[in-house]
């Protein structure tokens, strides 16, 4: 379980010499449960990736505690094996001079007890994300957009973690394809009894794949509801937001 | 009548001989919107860039092109260049790479008018002045007295949308211009969009793969695979009875999200409230 309390974060704006700086997140406090899908929706510039980049670890908070089973989400040791990441950009998520084999590699040489037991796993994950073998010799170079995304969800999958942190995955992807990954996805939940992490702008894709959405403006939670009361929604910008959307 | 006429386009690349587009052909009617969908790859952007005779050295293309008559394919560079932006106008995805990074917003604005018009100073911020308020642009002499990275990507959509309200261009082109904003910036561009098209007689060209956008927008769409036109109509007969497996399958996919966002919310449809 994740829980997130009372968080600040604010970055040094522009100028060399200014003290001043902009408050990005303020007081962020939510909590998410083993297993569900949670969607954070806000528009550019409201802080959600920031907080994703909270949430893995890369980044830090200026105040407030991200907490994983109650240990810091700072320490590598707590984030191994339990939080893995796919980003929005796929071309640059996967290091160039890499294999989609040496790609699927990197997160399970790093885990010293799957490092021989996923050795012939390669195929299977690729074939989970509907992948045949033929791709393990490619480079990233040579796979379309929603292969190479495949890629990088099947690496995040392959070490088996209870949560994935999902940046705008399927934000830069076609329409049809964007259906296919969001089928994977919720397949993939089953399969392997994980949560996610969605972060989004889009509130189509986060009401089709969530259970609770968040609703995040200038880096405050506006509401927190659950998909299904999501035409509900109490405060002013949530059915602002819901209503903008293009059907 | 016709704006835009494209006849038997073909485009292929040079060095390796292999052929992008094979075969097109299309036209686009005056005060219409004529939707061009398909994947990536799919030859979209290829079309709307050899209309606008801007693909690289080593694409080739032939067959014609019509704008109002005049073959765009037989002119030489020097006359193509003043009828792009004055008579073919094209808003880009990324508003971030659209304008010079090292000079302000409103230095690119006054370059564009001055060429095509000629039109001093003062003449063009007034102009401007009044199409970016009309496009919900508040305070634009502070837009076009900032760089482009200090505003966001809606903004500078607009803004170009504005530079095409003053240039009056007989057609515009618009190749993705919502697929990198978020929702809300999305919904107030394709309203200016919409907006637009009813303000001025000009064609437009809307190039997307968010169908649910197309849908509202376009009179008439292309469905594109692998650079070949596979179908072609009425936006309202595609998208109820689809004749080519490909488009229908584009259909299905792309109104799944839709139909289940309409579920959750109760059936009734919020973008027309």
């Amino acid at each position: 379980m994740l829980s997130v309390k009372h968080v600040n974060k604010s970055y040094k704006k522009g100028g060399l010499f200014t003290r001043e700086r902009q408050q990005v997140l303020s007081n962020i406090s939510f909590d998410w449960q083993q297993g569900e899908c949670l969607g954070i929706i806000g528009e550019s510039g409201s802080g959600k990736s920031t907080l994703g980049q909270l949430l893995l670890g890369i980044n830090e908070p200026d105040q407030g505690r991200i907490l994983w089973d109650g240990k810091r989400v700072k320490d590598r040791k707590t984030r191994l094996g339990n939080i893995s990441a796919v980003f929005q950009d796929y071309t640059s998520s996967i290091n160039p001079f890499y294999t989609v084999e040496q790609a699927l590699m990197e997160p399970l040489m790093l885990h010293k007890k799957m490092r021989q037991a996923h050795q012939g796993n390669i195929d299977q994950l690729l074939h989970q994300v509907g992948l045949d073998s033929s791709y393990r010799q490619k480079y990233a170079h040579e796979l379309s957009g929603g292969e190479a995304q495949r890629v990088c969800i099947a690496r995040a999958v392959s070490t088996e973690p209870r949560c994935i942190v999902l940046d705008e995955a399927i934000s830069s992807l076609d329409g049809s394809v964007q259906i296919q990954i969001l089928e994977l996805l919720k397949n993939l939940k089953t399969m392997y009894s994980m949560g996610y992490i969605f972060i989004t702008h889009d509130i189509r894709a986060a009401a089709y794949i969530c259970d609770r959405v968040m609703i995040l403006r200038n880096g405050h939670i506006v509401e927190i509801v659950n998909v299904e009361q999501l035409k509900d929604v109490q405060s002013p910008y949530a059915r602002h937001l819901l209503q903008m959307v293009i059907t | 009548m016709n704006s835009l006429e494209v006849s038997n386009l073909k485009i292929w690349d040079s060095r390796t001989g292999k052929v992008l587009v094979p075969h097109s052909s299309f036209h686009v009617k005056q005060r219409s919107c004529l939707a061009i969908v398909g994947e990536s790859g799919s030859g979209k952007s290829l079309t709307c860039r050899a209309i606008m005779r801007l693909n690289k050295a080593l694409l080739h293309q032939s067959g014609e092109i019509l704008l109002q008559g005049v073959n765009l394919t037989k002119l030489s560079e020097k006359e193509m260049r003043k009828k792009r932006g004055k008579q073919l106008c094209m808003i880009v995805q990324n508003g971030m790479r659209a304008f010079d990074p090292s000079c302000v917003v409103g230095v690119h604005l006054k370059e564009t008018l001055a060429w095509h018009y000629g039109w001093g100073r003062d003449d063009i911020t007034v102009k401007m002045k009044r199409a970016m308020e009309s496009v919900m642009l508040k305070d634009p002499l502070a837009i076009m007295n900032s760089y482009p990275h200090q505003l966001s990507g809606g903004m500078l959509q607009r803004v170009m949308i504005a530079l095409a309200i003053v240039l009056e261009p007989d057609v515009v082109i618009a190749d993705e211009p919502t697929t990198a904003l978020d929702t809300i910036t999305q919904f107030e561009v394709i309203e200016q969009f919409i907006q637009l098209r009813t303000r001025m007689n000009c064609a437009m060209i809307f190039v997307s793969h968010d169908l649910a956008v197309v849908k509202r927008i376009a009179d008439e769409m292309l469905v594109m695979k692998d650079g070949a036109i596979v179908e072609r109509g009425a936006t309202r007969d595609i998208f109820s009875a689809a004749q080519h497996e490909y488009t229908r399958f584009l259909v299905s996919t792309g109104l799944t999200l839709d139909h289940h966002f309409n579920k959750i919310m109760g059936g009734v449809s919020h973008a027309e409230c």
